[in-house]
């Protein structure tokens, strides 16, 4: 099985790296983008038996910093 | 007086940190690898040194702070054993929950490294006595992620409990009230970007990071 975990900064969080790809894309003369927040994207293979609640745990404690980021699930 | 630096693969101011340890303090300094489970008898202090842990994968000090060692330093710190964190070593205290907020990229984008001046906010902890409380000083810094973040509610309430120690005098990459370093709220754990292991003797171009391990001696002897 094949989960995708996307890790996002919360609302609020200031992103540099963002703000960097924003000015990079207009600075490629592409208008009308208003704001870029960058993640992460993890793709995990697994067992079957790899619960919802394991793989929220594997979020909160390594994939995303809490303090920081949101993660949300999607499973193929 | 026996002491610890901890060693991740990447760390590169480990040696550096175990030379400021053994010549300012006369600590017995041990260097132990990340992959131990336990830590040497007796220990007065546990430096977590800066460096690149892990290549700075998934997020600066993510790894390390998950590494097997790391359950023994939260233990340690827990009897109350001071822990010293500096630059990366910040960012594994953050990340494995040992103090509030996140280090993230600086403000810039850029890397910054130079010497900075520093406010000492607090000359109350066991790191500090060394210093009046505010104090100028100059330290280095040399950090890709040194931009401190944490709610609002956090910041008022390390700032009302006297837990930052060190304020940067001018913004050096975007850090939350330009807050340099950090108290837990026991005050044996502190993490910093700034390297007073750097600033030990003038042939380094100073020794206001001297005055840190010396305050140390002082409270822990």
């Amino acid at each position: 099985m094949k989960t995708r975990v996307f890790v996002t900064l919360k609302n609020g969080v200031l992103d540099p790296q963002g703000k960097a790809i924003h000015h990079a894309l207009e600075g490629l003369g592409f208008s009308g983008v208003n704001d870029v927040r960058a993640g992460r994207l993890i793709e995990i293979e697994h067992e079957s038996g790899v619960s919802k609640a394991d793989l929220e745990a594997m979020c909160s404690k390594l994939l995303a910093n809490m303090v920081i980021e949101n993660f949300e699930i999607e499973q193929a | 007086m026996r002491a610890a630096v901890i060693q991740f693969p990447g760390s590169n101011c480990d040696r550096d940190m175990a030379v400021a340890i053994r010549d300012v303090m006369g600590a017995d300094t041990s260097l132990v690898w990340h992959r131990e489970s336990q830590l040497p008898d007796g220990l007065d202090l546990i430096a977590i040194p800066g460096g690149f842990s892990y290549g700075d994968y998934l997020r600066s000090g993510a790894m390390a702070a998950r590494s097997p060692v790391m359950q023994a330093v939260v233990e340690a710190a827990g009897r109350g054993v001071p822990v010293l964190g500096v630059c990366n070593g910040f960012q594994i205290l953050t990340e494995a929950g040992m103090l509030p907020g996140a280090l993230m990229r600086n403000a810039g984008i850029r890397f910054v490294c130079r010497t900075v001046k520093l406010i000492v906010e607090n000359s109350q902890s066991l790191f500090t006595s060394g210093y009046d409380a505010g104090e100028e000083i100059n330290i280095p810094v040399a950090h890709h992620d040194g931009n401190y973040f944490a709610d609002k509610a956090t910041l008022d309430r390390i700032e009302g409990e006297g837990r930052v120690a060190f304020r940067y005098a001018d913004p050096v990459n975007g850090s939350a009230r330009n807050i340099a370093g950090v108290l837990n709220d026991a005050g044996n754990v502190l993490g910093m970007m700034p390297h007073p292991e750097r600033m030990i003797e003038a042939i380094q171009g100073g020794s206001d990071g001297r005055r840190l391990f010396e305050g140390l001696i002082r409270e822990i002897a």
